[in-house]
């Protein structure tokens, strides 16, 4: 009979026998005869396929047997054969190490069996990039960075507007008129100092997507537009990262998870996989036009946050290959399996798109060009008062704004110049000023779009802009 | 509850000490009472043989894990578990660790957050549970009677 060394961390499965007596033969069958009389030893020793574990050795003597004949490798009588465990470890990178602070932080992620510290590890060690850091964009902005996500990018144009309030949670009255990206990174600074926050304040396109997209591990699209969408969806396929998508409307929210890639290396589908083709303009109205709930985004936001978390961490089943819609108003879910599409243009078998297209065109979106906007700086402005030009000044900001500083326009709320647009004159000069000249910038496109003016002028800056260049006396807020 | 003696955590730093900046590692001896309290009476070092950077990774070869298991069975020791170092990072085990970790064993990680201030140098103890997660576990100095 040959002898069989056990090490110690498996004797427990071998009834604490240290030295087990196995007929002569091979090692294979050496190892047939120890998972038949132990069968609790297989999983140990060997994988899903029946082969010998890569980190297990087997030596007879001094020898390893793939030094030997692999499992056809001979045993005698005398023939010893010891089992040896791999043994190995070390520090890992140097990103993931956490320091005592960050241990306290995330412990009740830590102590959560089946995620623990590696799951906590990983989020450390990843890189999400968040498109749109609107209504779907606070909650998984939020989350991401309290859990601990520790490279957060954040994509996004557009400046703080009072109306976002009623659902972009990030934000307060203190940030509107200040860009969305630097509001985001303010807030998320006093969340979580252990994380690392990248801004783009920037539209994403087809010329800058690959760039910022590259650097991370997962894009979660969080966007309101059909061009993004796609953009986000064909950069993300192109480079092969996984895609977190959520959308809402009115009272309905979508979630799923696209090209991702599981763990048996199986691809999953994407957007272009549900919908090859975008819907005619119009025809699907955005949050702006239709109105949305403002507590819908929390939720359908939370649950994209969740599965960047699973995508990340590899906890738990993705939603990769199903489509999740939630409704608000009867309460009810419905998860649809979706599949890959042979004739999907950009990884279906033959593919027409191999780089980033003009997705405004690809929308039918290029019929309204959009024209650049006069501007009037607050110098020029000053000129014209001085010179007592003939001209109309409008503030399009909230009241209470008007309350702390104004420079005598008329007060008429962005939220409100559509129905007051007989207010405006159509036969002079007409000034548009808010905070900073976003708002302004948005109230002459609906004006224009809406009622044809061609007489209005976005001041440049703002009114904190004429504060600083005009009036410096005046109260900065 | 895992008790390692002064002296024994003396020897440990030592070799923690005299291998830094690279990750030391080796094994240790003892016995088990049958309220599962482990008690370290001895240490067995080894060479890191980690081809490459042994700042962050250490390697037992096989070689030396059956010179331990026999070192074992030869003084009647129990063969309770490994120890290695963790230069400049904290006592908690690492991805790296909890892969190649083997059930049973007592993983003892010694941090030296920095070779000049000894105060600093600290010591964890770690065990898989059954979903092959790490489960801390307590390290006393001396076995309380």
């Amino acid at each position: 009979m040959a002898t069989v060394i056990i090490p110690t961390p498996l004797r427990k499965f071998t009834n604490n026998t240290a030295r087990l007596q196995v007929g002569a033969g091979t090692i294979h069958s050496t190892v047939e005869e120890l998972t038949r009389n132990f069968p609790d030893l297989r999983k140990h020793l060997l994988d899903e396929g029946g082969k010998i574990r890569s980190y297990v050795n087997i030596f007879i003597g001094n020898d390893d047997i793939r030094d030997l004949q692999h499992e056809k490798t001979p045993v005698k009588d005398d023939t010893v054969i010891s089992i040896v465990p791999a043994i190995a470890g070390g520090t890992g990178g140097a990103a993931s190490a956490f320091s005592k602070e960050e241990l306290a932080r995330y412990n009740r992620h830590i102590i959560i069996p089946g995620f623990g510290l590696e799951a906590q590890q990983k989020l450390k060690s990843a890189k999400v990039l968040v498109i749109g850091s609107g209504g779907l964009g606070s909650p998984v902005l939020l989350y991401l960075a309290a859990a601990g996500v520790g490279t957060i990018g954040i994509v996004d144009f557009d400046v703080v507007d009072d109306s976002n309030l009623q659902r972009q949670v990030l934000f307060g009255v203190n940030e509107i008129g200040k860009p969305k990206v630097e509001a985001a990174r303010r807030r998320l600074e006093t969340l979580n100092p252990y994380i690392r926050l990248n801004i783009y304040n920037t539209h994403l396109n087809s010329q800058n997507a690959l760039d910022i997209l590259k650097e991370y591990d997962v894009i979660a699209d969080g966007t309101d537009n059909f061009p993004t969408r796609y953009l986000v969806n064909d950069a993300s396929v192109l480079l092969g990262k996984p895609n977190v998508y959520a959308s809402i409307f009115q009272f309905e929210g979508q979630v799923s998870v696209f090209n991702y890639r599981n763990a048996n290396g199986e691809l999953g589908p994407n957007y272009r996989d549900l919908y090859p083709t975008p819907p005619p303009p119009g025809l699907v109205p955005s949050c702006a036009e239709g109105g949305v709930l403002g507590v819908l985004p929390g939720i359908i936001g939370s649950l994209q946050a969740l599965e960047v978390i699973k995508v990340i961490t590899g906890v738990g089943e993705t939603l990769s290959g199903r489509f999740y819609i939630f409704d608000a108003l009867d309460f009810q879910s419905r998860t649809f399996t979706i599949r890959r599409r042979e004739d999907n243009p950009i990884n279906g078998k033959n593919p027409t798109i191999t780089a980033l297209i003009d997705y405004e065109q690809f929308c039918g979106m290029r019929a309204v060009e959009e024209a650049p906007l006069k501007e009037i700086t607050a110098k020029q402005l000053y000129d014209w008062q001085v010179r007592g030009e003939k001209f109309q000044l409008i503030d399009v900001r909230e009241p209470h704004e008007f309350d702390i500083v104004n420079i005598g326009g008329e007060l008429i709320p962005l939220g409100t110049v559509s129905n007051n647009s007989d207010r405006i004159a159509r036969d002079q000069n007409v000034v548009i000023h808010c905070k900073m000249g976003g708002r302004s910038a948005k109230a002459i496109r609906e004006l224009q779009e809406k009622f044809g003016f061609t007489n209005l002028y976005n001041l440049k800056g703002g009114i904190l802009s004429y504060i600083d260049e005009v009036q410096p006396e005046l109260t900065k807020y | 509850m895992i008790i390692i003696e002064p002296t024994v955590k003396q020897l440990l730093i030592d070799d923690a000490l005299d291998t830094f900046p690279d990750e030391c590692c080796g094994f240790l001896f003892g016995r088990e009472e049958h309220d599962g309290t482990r008690i370290v009476v001895d240490i067995l070092v080894v060479d890191n043989s980690k081809a490459g950077d042994k700042t962050r990774r250490f390697e037992i070869s096989p070689l030396d894990y059956m010179t331990a298991e026999q070192h074992a069975l030869n003084h009647d020791w129990t063969l309770l578990g490994i120890y290695h170092s963790h230069p400049k990072h904290p006592a908690i085990p690492s991805e790296h660790d909890r892969v190649a970790a083997q059930p049973y064993f007592s993983y003892v990680i010694i941090s030296i957050p920095d070779k000049m201030d000894r105060a600093s140098i600290h010591f964890r103890s770690w065990l898989l549970n059954n979903n092959r997660q790490f489960e801390e576990e307590k390290i006393s100095d001396y076995k309380l009677v």
